[in-house]
């Protein structure tokens, strides 16, 4: 447990060498949802292969850590409804507001970007709110 | 081929970094935003991890090309508007119930089981109606 941060930190620094590589290398900002949604709804055709690249390296490279270092635990809920809603509420958001936790987050603050600092605290405040009222109001989770 | 060989490597770390944090445990996430309950500061940890390597990159980018040809995507003109304000509002409110971001859920798709690759399937859902969904704000607002 006392680990828990120096890890957190370790994971922190390869999360932002990823953004840098991808910065400092293509030019593009790496946004997770970006990048996926714009294979999903065609507005990124062009550099479709890029984008799979990204894609199968941040799936591949934790399947090769798992298989040799063990998975790690996760934690899911097993409640199909609540993954459904809250899968559709991440890609529609995130679409809507052109960017999630790595893009506006890591990419948008580290830039001082006005959208991306408006963007995280929304979506700070909006998770911290909906944590509150499933644990302290409704007791679930 | 060098971006695409630079966006691999650039994934891989994301992935990595994502799965050596804890980003992919939802208990951990959901645990970062309970700070009115039993709180775990370790995302903060991920996320100053995170903009340390990224605030460097930004200024080294300044006068110069990327390596992989192109040019830097500029800063954005506008400032926040209706439309990201409601969008990260909806986008945290999903996050906050199930624990799940973007990276992260693509992440889990390797070990996750059926749970990532449902929360996955609906987000790629909600992905490809955002577009006309936002189409149709746009002409109501536009209408008001």
């Amino acid at each position: 447990m006392e680990t828990d941060w120096i890890q957190g930190l370790a994971g922190g620094v390869l999360i932002g060498l990823g953004g840098a590589v991808y910065l400092l290398g293509n030019g593009r900002i790496m946004g997770a949802s970006g990048i996926l949604g714009g294979l999903l709804d065609g507005s990124g055709r062009s550099s479709a292969k890029e984008r799979l690249a990204f894609i199968a390296g941040v799936i591949v490279m934790p399947l090769l850590i798992g298989l040799s270092a063990g998975s790690p635990a996760t934690h899911a809920t097993s409640n199909a409804a609540i993954l459904i809603a809250a899968g559709v509420l991440v890609g529609l958001g995130t679409r809507m507001a052109n960017g999630c936790t790595s893009g506006h987050g890591v990419c948008g603050v580290s830039r001082l970007s006005l959208r991306g600092i408006t963007a995280t605290a929304a979506f700070m405040l909006a998770g911290i709110l909906t944590v509150a009222i499933l644990r302290q109001v409704l007791g679930a989770i | 081929m060098l971006r695409i060989i630079l966006a691999l490597i650039a994934g891989s770390l994301f992935g990595a970094g994502l799965m050596l944090s804890g980003m992919t445990d939802t208990a951990k996430v959901q645990g970062w935003l309970d700070i009115f309950g039993h709180w775990d500061p370790t995302l903060g940890f991920v996320m100053g991890g995170a903009l340390l390597p990224m605030a460097l990159a930004w200024r080294l980018a300044e006068g110069r090309k990327p390596a992989a040809g192109g040019s830097f995507p500029a800063l954005p003109r506008a400032g926040p508007d209706r439309r990201l304000i409601l969008g990260s509002i909806l986008f945290g409110a999903g996050w906050g119930l199930a624990g799940f971001c973007p990276g992260p859920a693509m992440a889990s798709l390797s070990y996750n089981g059926w749970q990532g690759a449902l929360f996955l399937s609906a987000m790629a859902c909600g992905m490809i109606a955002a577009p006309r969904i936002s189409r149709h704000l746009d002409r109501r607002a536009a209408n008001a």
